[in-house]
């Protein structure tokens, strides 16, 4: 009897393995499912026009993402760009200069707290310290002097981006074959050459994924950058102009939006980020996979 | 130039030293900011913390003083049942994929673990409200638990995954061989040992999900009364940063400062559990 | 053996974790944890309200022992929220247009709660008070006014000095009615704006300026940033000492915005649906940019489960609102009701049904 409950406990329990494991896919093609479905009727009035359609304009039920997605695209690289150097310069430091050690070990962690800070608390940051100085810069450049806008929102974002970059970068340039570093080096090679000849061509598309990772994380960064970018949905003149990311439009406006257009067109926002930022992963994922392996 | 021009040797070393100084300040510089930030906080956020923050709810607008007892609260709930529903869902994945390492399945589902992890936390909130709380007519906190359960399943997943992988296959053969059956070798034999890491990876997720904003903006929406109910809508600390932070009211942004505080604290000390204990949640033989 | 004892201590923690924190909520069939539930509403919308309201709730809370959530997400939310049946009232600053009534499930009725100014709040050095004219409004938020020492505001200002910055317009980010009170405005007093702008909730602002979310998030901006002008509810501004303007009225007179000169536009007749617009109102010393500020819930209570307890705590409360509650609107500088506007939404009130009986007998 006890034998009997024994095997078909067991049996549950592969059972149990088996469906939640297969669960996780379940669940993304859900979302999938979900998200379109509910964007279904703004992507019946909307239609393709959704993407460059340039005015926002729920009074008369206009909807078109043109200036979030030029937002978005214009913060996230820029961010990107910014944090590019720190990335790479922390990563060759942790990864290559110093891989052990109490004070490298220290290094580590302290730029690892950089991630354990929220994503709110760096937007109320850098709302009362960056943008201040920002302001200033905008001033001294004659320009209307907000703080706010796409360059504050970068700046803080390329912060929020270096701890993921640089974990993903260390991971990848450690592994650099030893015999092809000693190669070099027993060639009279210094340490930059190494570097910049081997290390770093060797290790380009592992190095590139590290930064297209986190080039998704940051199309889909909401809290920090729906404090400084601004909220004005037009199209920026300049770096410093205000401006509207993806997902702070959603932020800030799914609450309130009333009527199934207006709702569904965010909705459809959403399915947008869903799918570049699965597509991004998949292709990151891939290509540090081959990299690493 | 190649490696054996020995006449530029002295250039050669001039730039390897300027290229190592560029290094040093880069990452210097990221030392600064991370103490910038954390200063910033500390001078800004030790000032407001008094009892009140921790015993009192919210005043009327415009009048001085109120805490975020409520949201001090609601944050624990929605955490603490977000990690109720994600941890063991986590680690059954995690015995799963360890379990069919390299067979295509467990490939495709760490796959999707990985894109899981890449989604968006304001799409997240935006499923969660049109699974949960449209149909169930409200909003409530264990529509914000579920929607940060999903957000803490891939870390704990990935580190149940990796700590069952580093325990020895003769640990596993041996109980298996007495005969133990699956489930009581995964019981009594796997866990246990992988108990380090798993806890580890757990914490991992509950750092992460605890800050998080964007997927409780429309699921555990907000109250200002202190509530106990996993049903009823709460006001967590991130939230109530956001609602405060770009307000006029000084009293409010103080008050946000000192929330802030507490969650920096809050997740620090969540990391540094985690680091002091790395090597010995390791799985050692 | 020790471990043991440890493990089954953690597994009944994580039990008692759980089962306490469905039964405070889930358990529908205990009679406490029911009548306790009828005691707690929510209500959501309105940022113009919300000083007002949150203390009105506190009030109320501390004498009846309801608890009020009430969460300020924007009139447009307020709405939203009201048509998905997710709260038990809507809070709004612009009565529901005949479209939006038409999209609800099942007929919503409103009625006035107070009375406020929409004021036009700046930062400059030195924080003068200015006079404007309605032109310059509309030229500042069209942007073709771009200077703060531009001709038409140094004519209306002499004496002031006005400094060679650039204006920075801070607007609603969320669906607004204070947006919707300002807009109607500008579309009364210029045609360029009714025809390219309109009316609205959320508009198609022109380039460049900044979003706020909520009254808080405007004032926020306004007060931090040198430069910028916005429109928010008069007690932000006063609350957090911000300096904001005198405008000519359609009298021609200017007028500075107060508890009285808004109540002074709002002595007309109230319509028995209450949905009345009082901006630009031709009133001698009356501010142009004042509203009234709605409350809006289902006309048939028994929705969603909803019990009857609920529905006469809900309709209670926002009868004490329209009447004690008053006393509470001077102090947080809006206007009482006038009582032309009481008997209005006394009417309202009394038309709300549980089951087709109305509550209030």
């Amino acid at each position: 009897m006890k034998n009997r409950w024994r095997i078909l406990e067991n049996k549950i329990f592969v059972r149990w393995l088996t469906i939640v494991s297969l669960g996780t896919m379940v669940l993304l093609l859900l979302f999938f499912i979900t998200l379109f479905v509910s964007s279904w009727p703004a992507i019946k009035a909307n239609g393709l026009g959704f993407l460059w359609g340039k005015t926002w304009d729920p009074v008369n039920n206009h909807y078109g993402m043109y200036p979030f997605l030029v937002g978005t695209l214009i913060t996230s690289f820029l961010s990107l760009i910014i944090s590019a150097p720190f990335s790479i310069a922390a990563a060759l430091f942790l990864g290559e200069y110093y891989p052990k050690g109490v004070i490298p070990g220290i290094f580590r962690n302290v730029i690892d707290l950089l991630a354990a800070i929220p994503s709110v608390v760096y937007g109320f940051w850098g709302l009362y310290t960056v943008a201040p100085i920002v302001s200033k810069i905008e001033l001294a450049f004659h320009l209307p002097a907000p703080g706010v806008g796409i360059f504050t929102a970068s700046l803080v974002l390329s912060i929020m981006l270096v701890p993921y970059s640089v974990s993903l970068i260390r991971q990848v340039i450690s592994m650099t074959p030893v015999n092809l570093k000693e190669a070099a080096y027993a060639l009279g090679s210094t340490r930059t050459e190494v570097i910049t000849k081997v290390i770093i061509p060797s290790n380009i598309s592992g190095i590139s994924a590290g930064f297209l990772l986190s080039l998704g994380r940051a199309l889909g960064e909401t809290m920090a950058v729906t404090i400084l970018i601004g909220n004005s949905p037009a199209l920026p003149h300049n770096i410093f102009s205000p401006s509207y990311t993806m997902a702070s439009v959603i932020a800030n406006e799914f609450t309130e939006a009333v009527g199934e257009v207006y709702t569904s067109s965010l909705i459809e926002i959403g399915l947008l980020l869903f799918v570049v930022t699965t597509i991004i992963n998949l292709i990151g994922r891939l290509i540090i996979k081959r990299a690493i392996a | 130039m190649t490696p054996f021009d020995i006449r530029g040797t002295k250039r050669r070393q001039i730039k390897d030293r300027i290229f190592s100084g560029f290094v040093w300040a880069l990452t210097f510089s990221c030392l600064i900011v991370v103490f910038i930030i954390l200063f910033y906080l500390f001078e800004k956020g030790i000032g407001s913390i008094n009892w009140a923050l921790f015993t009192k709810g919210p005043k009327p607008v415009g009048e001085f003083g109120g805490g975020i007892a409520n949201a001090i609260v609601g944050s624990l709930i929605v955490v603490v049942v977000a990690a109720i529903i994600a941890i063991p869902l986590g680690i059954s994945v995690g015995i799963y994929q360890a379990d069919n390492r390299g067979k295509r399945i467990a490939e495709r589902i760490a796959v999707a673990v990985d894109v899981l992890q890449g989604i968006p936390s304001i799409v997240i909130g935006i499923v969660i409200y049109v699974w949960i709380v449209k149909p169930f007519g409200g909003f409530s906190a264990i529509s914000g638990s579920i929607a940060l359960a999903i957000m803490m399943l891939p870390p704990v997943i990935k580190s149940t995954e990796e700590t069952l992988l580093l325990i020895p296959h003769t640990l596993k053969e041996a109980a298996l061989g007495l005969g133990a059956s699956y489930y009581h070798t995964v019981r009594k034999i796997l866990i246990p040992t992988g108990m380090g890491g798993i806890l580890g990876g757990c914490i991992i997720g509950v750092a992460r999900i605890a800050g998080e904003v964007a997927p409780l903006l429309f699921t555990a929406f907000g109250n200002p009364a202190m509530v106990f109910s996993i049903f009823k809508p709460v006001d967590t600390i991130p939230k109530v940063i956001f609602a405060y932070a770009s307000s006029p009211y000084e009293d409010w942004q103080r008050i946000a400062w000192g929330g802030s505080l507490i969650l920096v604290v809050f997740i620090i000390i969540l990391n540094t559990i985690i680091k002091l204990f790395e090597n010995k949640w390791k799985v050692q033989f | 053996m020790k471990h043991s004892i440890f493990k089954n201590l953690a597994l009944a923690g994580v039990l008692a974790i759980g089962l306490s924190s469905c039964s405070s909520g889930g358990n529908s069939s205990d009679q406490n944890a029911n009548a306790d539930a009828d005691k707690q509403l929510l209500g959501a919308g309105s940022t113009f309200g919300n000083p007002i309201y949150t203390k009105m709730f506190s009030e109320y809370g501390k004498t009846s022992g309801i608890q009020t959530n009430y969460q300020s997400i924007g009139s447009g939310g307020g709405i939203k929220q009201l048509m998905n049946k997710l709260v038990d009232f809507g809070a709004s600053d612009a009565f529901l247009s005949d479209d939006d009534n038409s999209k609800c499930p099942a007929p919503v009725v409103e009625f006035p709660t107070c009375l406020g100014a929409v004021v036009l709040s700046y930062n400059l050095p030195g924080n003068p008070e200015l006079k404007f004219t309605p032109e310059v409004v509309t030229g500042i938020f069209m942007k073709t006014i771009t200077k703060w020492n531009d001709k038409k505001i140094a004519a209306e200002n002499p004496g002031v000095s006005l400094p060679d910055m650039d204006i920075t317009v801070a607007h609603r980010s969320d669906g607004s009615g204070t947006t919707f009170i300002f807009t109607d405005y500008l579309s009364k007093v210029s045609d360029d704006w009714k025809t390219k702008i309109g009316t609205g909730k959320s508009v198609n602002w022109p380039d460049g300026e900044l979003g706020g979310k909520g009254n808080e998030g405007v004032a926020g901006i306004v007060k931090q940033t040198p430069g910028t002008i916005g429109y928010i509810e008069l007690t932000y501004a006063l609350q957090n000492s911000m300096v904001f303007a005198q405008v000519k009225n359609a009298a021609g007179n200017y007028v500075k915005p107060s508890i009285q000169s808004t109540s002074l536009c709002a002595n007309g007749d109230i319509p028995a649906d209450t949905r009345i617009s009082i901006t630009n109102a031709n009133v001698d010393q009356g501010y142009p940019i004042s509203s009234f500020t709605w409350i809006l819930l289902y006309k048939e209570q028994n929705y969603n489960n909803r019990s009857k307890d609920k529905a006469t705590n809900l309709v209670k409360e926002l009868w004490w609102m329209i009447h004690e509650g008053q006393a509470q609107a001077t102090p947080l500088n809006y206007a009482p009701l006038p009582p032309k506007a009481v008997a209005a939404a006394e009417g309202v009130l009394k038309s709300v049904t549980y089951d087709g009986q109305p509550i209030l007998q």
